[in-house]
């Protein structure tokens, strides 16, 4: 089976490394993966998104038009990438940023106000693992202790970071249930 | 050794590395820079050399002054960097040195874009430079097969003397996979002291060598270039590769494809199976030399009613597939550029309007 | 008696292809010598240029790489910097290295690659046939500037010495001739220090050689030495430009 999750938002937002860590995440748990990013001449403040392919089988195509899944961490990302989501699919949204719905009736749509979350625990920038905790918590389409040694990694070589990315994690799952 | 998440960039630079190439030369350019600001970290910790030169006709000049004494080196850019280095190539091809190209093509022509692109297929299998050359080109559809195919890239390249590039589109380039490297290439003799220009007391030899590409004599040229030719046979018999797909069903159509478009292809061919409908795909993983006569024996499979050519370009690939069928089936081309990915439901709706 | 005049071990014992009155045996002549008294023609690798000279391999007996036009500085580069232990120098004419190499052997120059360049410098271009050249004095014949270098619309010549040692990197840089016995000497002292300095992995050395070409001048050799010194030299001064001291 393949399941496919587009990141979506304002370049600074982390939504690359919150795809990376899905994909690393789904790695270890021995699937194959495929982690698209856009690209663009926009460094900074421009619109980024990813997305994140996730098969027990070799993957063909990684370019994906319609996801299964989509975390909208903008106004902007949620409109122009909601009607691609496919049917049954998660929509999640960052609710701190983003005032309107998916306009969807034939797909979840998870309301996570991930930015104030991120805030509360410490750091507003710690938004992009709440929604990726929150998601993942949703739709288990990795495990939730996967993704919690996955973060632990990932941030082994900036320590100091770990509690505060740990939060996220637990704050996302708590939020999504 | 385990598999990483590396993104392609990053993961052709380590595999140089671990083909024992600790020499890299390069001018920054979008999709590939990573390659170099990899390298510029990773190179000078193992001892290596990374320079940035001040233009991509400098660097095919600096891997040419490199490779002519024999040393390991590699360069990488994409596709408008690649013109600039055509002129490099074309020496270097002429002079028969061993080195390594790197293309992480995007959009043309001109400046074009920077999104994925197959559109250097010509200048990469038909020359680029000037003169009677090949360069043996590899491509791949997956940051495995990159890395796996750069590392290879070196022994082909020492195997016969010439330059080989490696064309990977800019989606190659910048997605992250899990890939897995070999621990070191196994290398053919390369027998520099023959030819390489590196110092008579490199060597211990009191003779000179030369490294060059003129022949002003009409014979010795004809004769160099005759020489040059039968190489690029012997890379036809001996270094050939393509990779099949449902090639054992009765299938009704053949697609030929190649690096990321041919996963696009093989996602199709998997749906269209599903409605029973069989479509078969030959993926060359060498585009020079061409499989041309395994293209020719696929297509004149019994049920076959037409080849097509899927391409993100505007049909370069094809003219080569219709070569290759010699007119015994119809031969299509299908593709877009600007970066813009033809979709596994094009390519269903494709052949379906085809049989 | 013994002899008192013989070749340079680093020079081949063959005719060159080069016209009667040419100074390029000159200077070939002057850097096979420092190559014989420094000791290092066996680990040494020249690269040839574009131009009359692009044959100079045959007229030497060490290792040598051709480039294309004007590359030779990016050659020597990839040369130097894989094998730092070689001696390396370029040889190129005023098309080659002040026209389409001038990229190259400025950041060559700037990035103070340690190799040698010489610099043959007459004005004008000669295996093409006499066409003009980036150093072509103002006013001076070329077959394609019948009418003399106009300079308002082409420009004045440019003093590669000069313009390579205006870069903040150091170098040694000087311009010397050979068109007297008095200016070669010197130009051999020069070219044996640029040698030396490579030798210590001290810095980037370019000798520019004001030299002539009786052919495409349409003079004789006499003659074309005197124009030479009496218009080349006015313009072209001589002297060290940059030592890196």
């Amino acid at each position: 089976m393949q399941q496919e999750v587009m990141f979506a938002g304002f370049g600074g937002q982390g939504i690359l490394s919150a795809g990376k860590i899905l994909a690393q995440t789904a790695m270890n748990e021995g699937l194959e993966v495929a982690w698209v990013p856009s690209y663009g001449p926009e460094m900074r403040g421009g619109t980024a998104y990813c997305t994140v392919v996730i098969s027990d089988r070799a993957i063909g195509s990684p370019i994906i038009k319609n996801p299964l899944h989509l975390v909208a961490m903008n106004r902007p990302s949620l409109e122009k990438f909601a009607p691609d989501v496919k049917k049954n699919g998660i929509i999640l949204v960052n609710s701190s940023l983003v005032a309107i719905g998916s306009g969807r009736d034939d797909v979840d749509e998870v309301r996570i106000s991930a930015t104030d979350i991120a805030r509360d625990i410490g750091d507003a920038r710690v938004a992009n693992i709440v929604a990726l905790a929150a998601l993942v918590g949703r739709s288990r389409i990795v495990g939730t202790e996967d993704l919690i040694n996955t973060v632990k990694a990932e941030f082994a070589r900036k320590e100091k970071y770990i509690p505060l990315n740990l939060a996220a994690v637990d704050a996302g799952f708590a939020a999504a249930s | 050794m385990g598999k990483v998440l590396m993104k392609g960039n990053e993961a052709i630079g380590e595999a140089a590395i671990r083909a024992g190439c600790l020499n890299y030369f390069a001018y920054p350019i979008t999709p590939q820079s990573e390659i170099a600001e990899y390298l510029s970290r990773r190179l000078p910790e193992s001892g290596g050399v990374y320079l940035q030169g001040e233009s991509e006709v400098a660097v095919s000049y600096m891997i040419f002054g490199a490779a002519g004494c024999g040393e390991r080196v590699f360069t990488s850019s994409s596709s408008p960097g690649i013109s600039l280095m055509s002129e490099g190539l074309s020496y270097i091809a002429g002079a028969e040195l061993p080195c390594v190209f790197v293309n992480i093509m995007r959009g043309g022509p001109g400046l074009g874009g920077i999104l994925p692109s197959q559109a250097d297929y010509f200048q990469a299998t038909k020359g680029g430079g000037h003169g009677d050359y090949h360069l043996m080109v590899l491509a791949p559809d997956s940051v495995q097969e990159a890395v796996d195919m750069v590392m290879e890239s070196f022994r082909l390249a020492e195997k016969y003397r010439n330059p080989v590039m490696i064309i990977g589109d800019g989606l190659i380039g910048q997605m992250m996979e899990p890939v897995a490297f070999r621990d070191e290439l196994k290398s053919e003799p390369l027998n520099k002291d023959v030819w390489a220009s590196n110092g008579m007391s490199t060597r211990n030899s009191k003779t000179p060598n030369l490294v060059k590409s003129l022949f002003l004599s009409p014979e010795q040229l004809n004769a160099h270039n005759l020489k040059l030719k039968a190489k690029y046979e012997q890379m036809a018999r001996e270094d050939l590769r393509f990779e099949t797909y449902n090639m054992d069903a009765d299938y009704k159509a053949l697609i030929v494809s190649f690096g990321t478009m041919s996963r696009v292809c093989r996602t199709a061919i998997d749906d269209l199976k599903e409605e029973g409908i069989d479509v078969a795909m030959l993926r060359p993983q060498t585009v020079f030399p061409f499989p041309e006569k395994a293209i020719y024996d696929a297509a004149l499979k019994k049920e076959c009613k037409i080849v097509l050519s899927i391409e993100m370009n505007m049909g370069q690939m094809v003219e080569d597939v219709e070569r290759s069928v010699k007119g015994q089936r119809p031969v299509e081309w299908y593709g877009k550029c600007g970066g813009e990915i033809p979709t596994p439901e094009e390519i269903q709706e494709l052949v379906k309007s085809r049989l | 008696m013994g002899k008192v005049f013989k070749k340079p071990e680093a020079l081949s014992d063959v005719h060159t292809h080069y016209c009667p009155g040419c100074t390029h045996g000159i200077i070939h002549r002057l850097i096979a010598e420092v190559i014989d008294e420094l000791g290092i023609r066996e680990n040494t690798v020249g690269v040839a240029p574009v131009g009359c000279a692009v044959l100079i391999y045959d007229y030497f007996t060490l290792d040598f790489q051709e480039s294309a036009h004007g590359r030779a500085p990016a050659m020597a580069t990839g040369i130097k910097r894989v094998r730092p232990d070689l001696m390396v120098f370029t040889y190129q004419g005023d098309g080659d290295m002040a026209s389409i190499g001038i990229s190259e052997i400025i950041h060559a120059a700037n990035r103070g690659e340690k190799f040698t360049s010489i610099f043959v410098n007459n004005a004008v271009y000669g295996m093409t046939g006499g066409q003009m050249a980036p150093t072509t004095l103002p006013g001076q014949r070329t077959t394609t500037s019948p009418e003399g270098r106009n300079v308002d619309e082409v420009g004045m010549p440019i003093r590669m010495a000069e313009l390579l040692s205006s870069l903040a990197t150091p170098g040694y840089i000087a311009r010397h001739s050979v068109t007297s016995p008095k200016y070669i000497n010197r130009t051999k002292k020069a070219i044996k220090k640029a040698f030396q300095y490579q030798m210590e992995n001290r810095c980037f050395s370019l000798i520019e050689v004001i030299s002539t070409c009786p052919t495409n001048w349409g003079m004789t050799p006499v003659e074309a030495l005197k124009w030479a010194e009496d218009e080349m030299l006015q313009f072209y001064q001589l002297g060290e430009y940059k030592t890196p001291e």
